[in-house]
């Protein structure tokens, strides 16, 4: 079974069809061990959502993958090339195709919204005029969702959620492959955080994107995530969609999903399925 | 995939139609902006047929020239379509940067915001060095809030740790001092004075403005980046609500661990500039240590010690309060905690020679000169 599962994977890889690979990723601060012999695959096009609880290293999987941490022992692969021990200037084909969206945003503050979008283009792409440049900030900017006001602004006259676009709307500067989004609707207002994710889908069908989402925000899970990585006990035990995960008897998963909070994301999910589903013309049901 | 994106013009029906190939993205874009741009009209269309693949970029170097040329777009494929149609309806100017005063406006602001600043900074100073007085009052009317343990820390960074380099930097500038002097006082034959002045000068004036500048650069910037970083992680808003003032438990025990400190260090560095005086005398002026010390002790009164140790704590009150206040002012991010460390640093060496020249000018007045 293990063997079908490895082989099904093998050939995936064969077509293209896995952005990022990690294997037998070990990574340990001092005496504490994060992750022990992590394996993970995100395929091409999908939103992946991982969740875990507080301190599982859901963001210490990000900065291996993305390169800054440099991981015990294991492979980490990004477009099939591997990420491990890689310089700050290496690796720059697969540094342009991803953009990335920190926790706090991580705008360089003294620097406008607009400049913040500009800084990827200006490194990468010297060969695009300052003119056209300005162009492109502003519609990554408004395709965000910011408004035209906030582009000549500093990140310290932002508010958290506007802190968030901005960071997005740099992360999508490239037109990137791949975006990793670490807890983007957190410290949202319910309101933002769901005009957020709708955001992300949207951008994700317009740009083909695949997307590796940390959250704690079982409402982004239901609504975008195509599947879910579960990390629990320095790995990952389990990958799928939510459906598949519930299936599963792990405690955590199970106190996870059909907890409180849960069980209301779940009806939440349930409610939108129903009116969307066709009334009959007399109005019953 | 990674075909650069080509242009070709050509003559169909009639007009003029650009023909876009290739890969429109923003890898394989090279200078194909740029000679879109040459384009001069009129031009009918643009030919999207032939592009294999094409990213937000590539439709918005597209959607502009089709804008600015009044083209049509043929031949688009679904996802050229929807993309371009997307980066469409976001077109709308956007100004980048915050708009530029005129150089004449802009200097004047610059001017008037300065002197603002200026006196602001002083009347903060002065607040803040009133608050502290209350904060005083405050531990001694309530010596069991008084943190003994933060003081005791306070006194090992500020005054332990500096013992090396104080050390080091006023041997060096003892014997300096004795070396140029010597050179001055040989032409009247009085290398002799050399010890007067290594000895006066060390006491009243370089030992204690020296160690004032070397802790203002350890201590004072320290205090500004620690308080500084602490309001900006809302540290210090935590702290108040919990009922804990910042002024007693961060402020008070820096200003007292600089004020007792102070003296300490400089009295210590005025021994190790004598020594290095010493040192240089008995090595190229052959004067033997005895006689050096035995001169030292006719014509340095003892007064010269008591206007060292009395600037001492007035020194280290600047020091540590422009430290503080700079620190809690930070406000907005990691930029301004640089800012304010810097003018923490300069504020306090500035206002310590200002004082240190109306101490010159009363102890003169007093007669202990």
């Amino acid at each position: 079974m293990q063997q079908a599962e490895e082989r099904r994977i093998e050939e995936a890889v064969e077509q293209n069809d896995v952005a990022i690979r990690v294997r037998g990723l070990r990574n340990s601060f001092g005496d504490q061990v994060v992750h022990e012999q992590l394996d993970l695959d995100v395929r091409k096009g999908e939103i992946l959502g991982v969740v875990g609880g507080s301190g599982t290293g859901k963001s210490v999987l990000m900065r291996s993958i993305i390169g800054l941490q440099t991981p015990d022992e294991g492979e980490v692969c990004v477009f099939g090339e591997s990420m491990v021990g890689r310089l700050d200037d290496e690796a720059l084909a697969i540094r342009k195709r991803w953009g990335v969206l920190f926790q706090g945003g991580a705008l360089f503050s003294t620097l406008t919204v607009a400049e913040n979008v500009e800084v990827p283009i200006r490194e990468y792409y010297p060969n695009i005029g300052p003119q056209l440049r300005d162009e492109i900030a502003a519609y990554k900017i408004r395709m965000t969702g910011l408004p035209t006001e906030a582009g000549p602004k500093y990140p310290a006259e932002l508010s958290g959620g506007m802190r968030k676009r901005a960071g997005l709307a740099r992360a999508l500067a490239l037109d990137p492959d791949l975006l990793f989004l670490d807890e983007p609707t957190a410290g949202l207002d319910p309101i933002g955080a769901a005009a957020f994710d709708d955001q992300t889908r949207k951008l994700q069908q317009t740009l083909g994107l695949t997307v590796f989402l940390i959250t704690h925000d079982l409402d982004t899970l239901y609504s975008i995530c195509d599947r879910v990585a579960v990390l629990a006990d320095k790995k990952v035990i389990a990958v799928g969609t939510i459906e598949e995960l519930l299936a599963l008897d792990h405690p955590w998963i199970q106190e996870y999903f059909n907890g409180p909070r849960g069980r209301a994301a779940t009806a939440a999910v349930e409610r939108e399925k129903n009116k969307a589903a066709p009334t009959p013309p007399d109005g019953r049901r | 995939m990674n075909k650069a994106a080509e242009l070709t013009e050509e003559q169909r029906d009639g007009g003029t139609v650009i023909r876009l190939s290739g890969n429109l993205a923003i890898a394989c874009l090279h200078d194909l902006p740029a000679r879109l741009d040459g384009v001069q009209g009129p031009v009918d269309a643009i030919d999207l047929s032939q592009v294999d693949h094409i990213d937000t970029i590539g439709a918005w170097t597209v959607h502009s020239a089709a804008k600015r040329l009044d083209a049509k777009i043929v031949g688009a494929h679904d996802d050229a379509q929807r993309l371009i149609e997307a980066v469409g309806g976001l077109d709308e100017p956007m100004p980048i940067r915050p708009e530029k005063l005129s150089p004449l406006a802009r200097i004047v602001g610059q001017i008037g915001e300065a002197v603002v600043n200026a006196s602001n900074t002083l009347v903060g100073l002065l607040g803040f060095f009133g608050a502290s007085l209350v904060a005083t009052w405050g531990l001694i009317r309530h010596p069991s809030r008084f943190r003994v343990n933060a003081v005791v820390q306070r006194f090992e960074v500020v005054g332990v740790s500096a013992l090396g380099i104080i050390g080091l930097m006023s041997f060096l500038i003892g014997i300096v001092i004795a070396q140029q002097g010597s050179v001055q006082l040989r032409q009247f034959g009085m290398e002799m004075l050399t010890i007067n002045l290594v000895g006066r000068l060390t006491f009243r004036e370089l030992g204690v403005l020296m160690t004032a500048i070397m802790v203002a650069g350890r201590s004072g910037s320290a205090f500004a980046a620690q308080l500084g970083t602490m309001k900006l992680t809302e540290e210090i808003d935590a702290m108040r609500t919990i009922g804990v003032s910042p002024m007693e438990a961060l402020v008070m025990p820096r200003t007292l661990a600089v004020v007792v400190m102070m003296p300490l260090l400089g009295f210590y560095s005025s021994i190790v500039a004598i020594i290095g005086g010493g040192f240089l005398c008995a090595v190229a002026l052959d004067i033997p240590p005895i006689t050096f010390i035995q001169r030292l002790r006719e014509v340095v009164p003892i007064t010269d010690l008591w206007v060292g140790l009395i600037k001492a704590p007035v020194f280290g009150v600047i020091i540590a309060l422009a430290g503080c206040y700079q620190g809690m002012q930070v406000k907005a991010n990691a930029e301004e905690v640089g800012l304010r460390t810097t003018a923490a640093v300069v504020q306090a060496i500035f206002l310590v020679i200002v004082i240190d020249a109306f101490f010159a000018v009363f102890f003169t007045w007093v007669g202990w000169n």
